[in-house]
């Protein structure tokens, strides 16, 4: 094997992925916390009213950064699959199904902050066009991986049958995306591009950005903090996980390693 | 800061949405660090077991 093969098989292995994960996931979650206190305060606070929106524009800066992860999380979940469902690797099983419940939440918020903007900009809560219906269709996926993943007993097995789905329902993702401009839907379309220039003055973009990578961080933040307790559940039989187990708990009645 | 609270008469909308945000995201934060105990206890209970189990000819 190749050194690059090697520290693959290394960083793969769950109880260094384990103690590498449980290091990274603190700081994660503490600047995601820091980035998006600073975003809010941006979009609160100091980005101008909006000239046809009024204040109501300023849920942008929760709804569009959730909206992108709801799709960025369906992306590293559908890798995660296709590596799992490929090369069988369990850390790959794992951090896809760590993934799906973190797009869940993503979307859900999406969908809920969405449809609170709707009210006073459209005069609906909720309508079934293209934009709003894939969403939907988005959060119910989640749920289906997840789902299925907690329907059947043995838990390789089951994130295999998992994995599939998640890799048929990626066909969805790019209907998302590009809903507002294959139909006419009373979303508005794309304002913030990443080639060419953006419809949105720079005071209001900035939180907006900053906001998109509090999220990712956070995402990283939940992935590395769910795929522990997975490898924890999968290993719990194994040497490594039974440490972990044993000096987390200094309360309960003595439990000796070696019995 | 009323002015703030009241957002231009959006105050109504703009409030429950970010606080949807801010929940979702805590129960999402909370939610692995409860099951990593309940998956701990779980893993002691096994190994509680089998020691008794070995314990008693």
């Amino acid at each position: 094997m190749n050194a690059l093969t090697l520290w693959f098989h290394k960083i793969g292995s769950p109880p260094t992925f384990y103690r590498i994960a449980g290091a990274l996931a603190p700081w994660c979650f503490g600047i995601a916390i820091v980035l998006g206190a600073l975003a809010l305060y941006g979009g609160l606070v100091l980005a101008p009213r909006d000239y046809q929106q009024g204040d109501a524009y300023r849920i942008i800066f929760v709804h569009v950064p959730c909206a992108w992860m709801g799709l960025f999380a369906y992306g590293f979940m559908a890798v995660n699959a296709f590596i799992a469902l490929i090369w069988r690797i369990k850390l790959s099983e794992v951090l896809a199904m760590a993934s799906a419940p973190i797009g869940a939440a993503f979307t859900f918020i999406t969908l809920v902050t969405g449809s609170i903007w709707g009210k006073p900009m459209w005069g609906t809560w909720w309508t079934w066009d293209a934009r709003l219906t894939s969403e939907l269709v988005l959060l119910f996926l989640y749920l289906g991986v997840m789902g299925l993943y907690h329907a059947i007993e043995d838990r390789r097995q089951a994130a295999r049958a998992a994995s599939f789905l998640a890799l048929i329902g990626i066909v969805n993702v790019p209907i998302v995306h590009f809903s507002v401009n294959w139909w006419n839907t009373l979303h508005q379309g794309q304002t913030v591009r990443l080639m060419g220039e953006s419809k949105i003055s720079g005071d209001m973009v900035w939180p907006l950005l900053v906001m998109t990578l509090a999220t990712h961080i956070w995402f990283f933040a939940s992935v590395f903090a769910r795929t522990r307790v997975g490898l924890l559940e999968l290993e719990g039989g194994k040497d490594w996980a039974r440490d972990v187990a044993l000096s987390d708990a200094p309360r309960e009645s003595p439990v000796t390693a070696h019995g | 800061m009323a002015d703030f609270f009241a957002m231009g008469g959006y105050g109504t909308y703009i409030w429950p949405a970010y606080a949807v945000f801010l929940i979702v995201l805590a129960i999402d934060a909370i939610a692995p660090r409860l099951r990593r105990k309940r998956v701990l206890a779980e893993i002691r209970g096994k190994l509680r077991r089998r020691q008794a189990r070995e314990a008693t000819p």
